[in-house]
């Protein structure tokens, strides 16, 4: 299909989702830094509880730490997927391929919850379980898709770049990993996505995140702080998904990479 | 000689694919590998570049064995065209035809001028198409670009891969028509793989009629329609076609005589074929034709009994 006639339908759509991403950043920012000052509204909601708003951590200094727990687990995770798939890509890697294709899949129907329940026995209680749970698992969907995305290139395009006298390392860097560009920004996202879920049950294993007002709600028997965590990791992880489709669609805008047209 | 074949053997498992293969490419010539599939034409093609190693036997290119050049120095030297094209889909169009001049190190402003001319070749006006993206091209024009990117670094020689197998017809026709007219004004020296015959009869100065990995026949179209050599030609080409694949080989010019009485009814350009004179006679029913210049003056007339009696008056 012409991704011309494409646009006019979609514009309307985007304008949406760029205000959904305003509103979904601004209502998370306002529930981080204004949450001390919603006791009225909390306790009238919530007329049976003694403390209706958490104020144990600044939700802001949580909502922080969270954010950090995901960039760093999050990046650990992109290097490491990137660099594997790509080494599927040459002669000697060549030959992993389909046992990373099988853990890729594998990995997928895996919970988050196990990795991170089988981290803490190795390593103890506190950040280092998280960090190493959450890498390992967002390791998954971004090696899926790299791979995938690798291997959306038409053979007829690799061979043109080899007998036009490419490199091999031109090839990679030229026209494979410009046409993966857009399934690797896609497992990014959701490995991003899946890991902001995912970092809030690390509360339970001692990491001080967004989580943690859930858990001691949920022990608690205080729905409140269960509602005002979970509005925070809600709102983190769509702000998160729609700043993704921002960057999807700009990416797609400046280099146009569709593979679509090669039939 | 630009390429030649020699003792040329290629094997996949026990089967031979090709086997004492002997070919000489001559320079400004070009050649069609014409041959049922399977009958290994793209195999011999591919081994040329590279892309398809030879198992025995040598191939010289420039008089140098192919496998004695650094792999990516001999793909440079060469233009690549197939039938699926294969253009960067994330690049333009100037950019598709600037790969290998890029790749060869040329000033951007030479890239540039080169990338305008060949889309003027190629009857792409530039200002409309250089930042196209493949996406947005017909399939004829998707591999007219395919075709401008495998002259882009001006090649000693170009490698063509049934290059307009999946065009519908009218579209083939203009770009055999544009190819023939680049092959007549840079001299270039062609290998044209395909299979269909009147492709083959229609561009080629020799043709190689292939089976099994063998030579059947080498020569000029018309030595193949006059003598095939054995039975596998006569029906490859067409047995019942035979005789009107030769009237379109030839043209009228020979057969033109001085009009004696009343002249004919209708008229043929005098650069027209045998089969196109026939072909006009039928549809008009009518036995002879004034033979005319382009300007319209007469030069006689061409009589359907000599088209079909004479081999030459």
């Amino acid at each position: 299909m012409s991704e011309l006639l494409a646009y006019p339908a979609q514009a309307p759509r985007r304008g949406a989702k760029r205000l959904g991403l305003s509103l979904s950043l601004g209502a998370l920012l306002l529930l981080a830094y204004g949450l001390p000052y919603s006791q009225p509204l909390f306790a009238a909601l919530f007329p049976d509880l003694a403390r209706p708003v958490y104020l144990q951590e600044p939700m802001s200094v949580l909502m922080w730490q969270h954010i950090g727990l995901v960039l760093v687990s999050s990046s650990i995770a992109v290097i490491i997927a990137t660099v594997a798939a790509l080494a599927t890509t040459s002669k000697t890697g060549l030959a992993f391929k389909p046992a990373m294709e099988m853990l890729a899949g594998m990995g997928q129907t895996f919970p988050p919850v196990a990795v991170l329940a089988v981290a803490v026995p190795a390593v103890g209680f506190g950040e280092l379980p998280a960090l190493i749970a959450l890498s390992i698992f967002g390791v998954l969907p971004v090696l899926q898709a790299t791979m995938a995305g690798l291997a959306s290139v038409p053979p007829s395009v690799l061979d043109s770049a080899r007998a036009m006298g490419m490199t091999p390392r031109q090839i990679l860097t030229e026209v494979q990993m410009p046409l993966a560009l857009p399934l690797w920004l896609a497992g990014v996202r959701t490995s991003v996505v899946v890991n902001i879920g995912t970092a809030a049950i690390a509360s339970t294993v001692g990491a001080k995140t967004l989580g943690l007002p859930i858990i001691i709600g949920l022990s608690g028997f205080n729905t409140a702080y269960v509602l005002q965590g979970a509005m925070m990791v809600g709102l983190l992880a769509i702000a998160a998904d729609l700043a993704f489709d921002e960057l999807a669609l700009a990416l797609h805008g400046s280099a146009n990479s569709g593979v679509d047209n090669q039939a | 000689m630009i390429i030649k074949f020699q003792n040329i053997r290629k094997s996949y498992g026990a089967q031979a694919a090709i086997a004492d293969f002997n070919l000489e490419i001559q320079k400004g010539e070009l050649l069609v590998l014409l041959g049922p599939s399977g009958s290994g034409k793209s195999t011999i093609l591919k081994m040329i570049n590279r892309m398809v190693s030879h198992d025995e036997g040598q191939i010289f290119f420039q008089g140098q064995e192919v496998n004695s050049f650094n792999v990516q120095d001999l793909r440079r030297r060469m233009g690549y065209a197939i039938q699926s094209v294969g253009l960067f889909p994330h690049r333009t169009v100037a950019q598709n035809i600037a790969t290998v001049p890029k790749l060869l190190g040329w000033d951007s402003q030479r890239v540039q001028a080169r990338v305008n001319e060949l889309l003027t070749l190629l009857a792409m006006d530039p200002t409309q198409y250089a930042n196209r993206y493949p996406h947005q091209l017909s399939g004829g024009q998707q591999q007219r670009v395919g075709v401008a990117r495998a002259l882009a670094a001006d090649p000693d020689v170009l490698l063509m891969d049934e290059p307009f197998g999946a065009l519908d017809p009218v579209t083939r026709a203009a770009l055999q028509v544009a190819l023939q007219q680049i092959q007549q004004s840079t001299g270039k020296t062609i290998l044209f793989v395909t299979h269909d015959i009147d492709e083959a009869m229609l561009l080629a100065t020799r043709i190689a009629l292939l089976n099994q990995g063998r030579i059947v026949q080498l020569g000029t179209p018309l030595e193949l329609l006059q003598h095939p050599a054995n039975d596998f030609v006569v029906n490859f080409l067409g047995r019942a076609d035979l005789g009107l694949q030769q009237l379109s080989l030839r043209s009228i010019a020979p057969y033109v005589i001085p009009i004696e009485g009343t002249p004919p009814t209708h008229v043929i350009a005098h650069s027209a074929t045998v089969r196109e004179a026939i072909s006009c006679m039928a549809t008009l029913h009518v036995s002879a034709l004034c033979a005319v210049k382009e300007d319209g003056t007469l030069l006689g007339q061409v009589r359907a009994a000599d088209l079909l009696e004479n081999n030459h008056v």
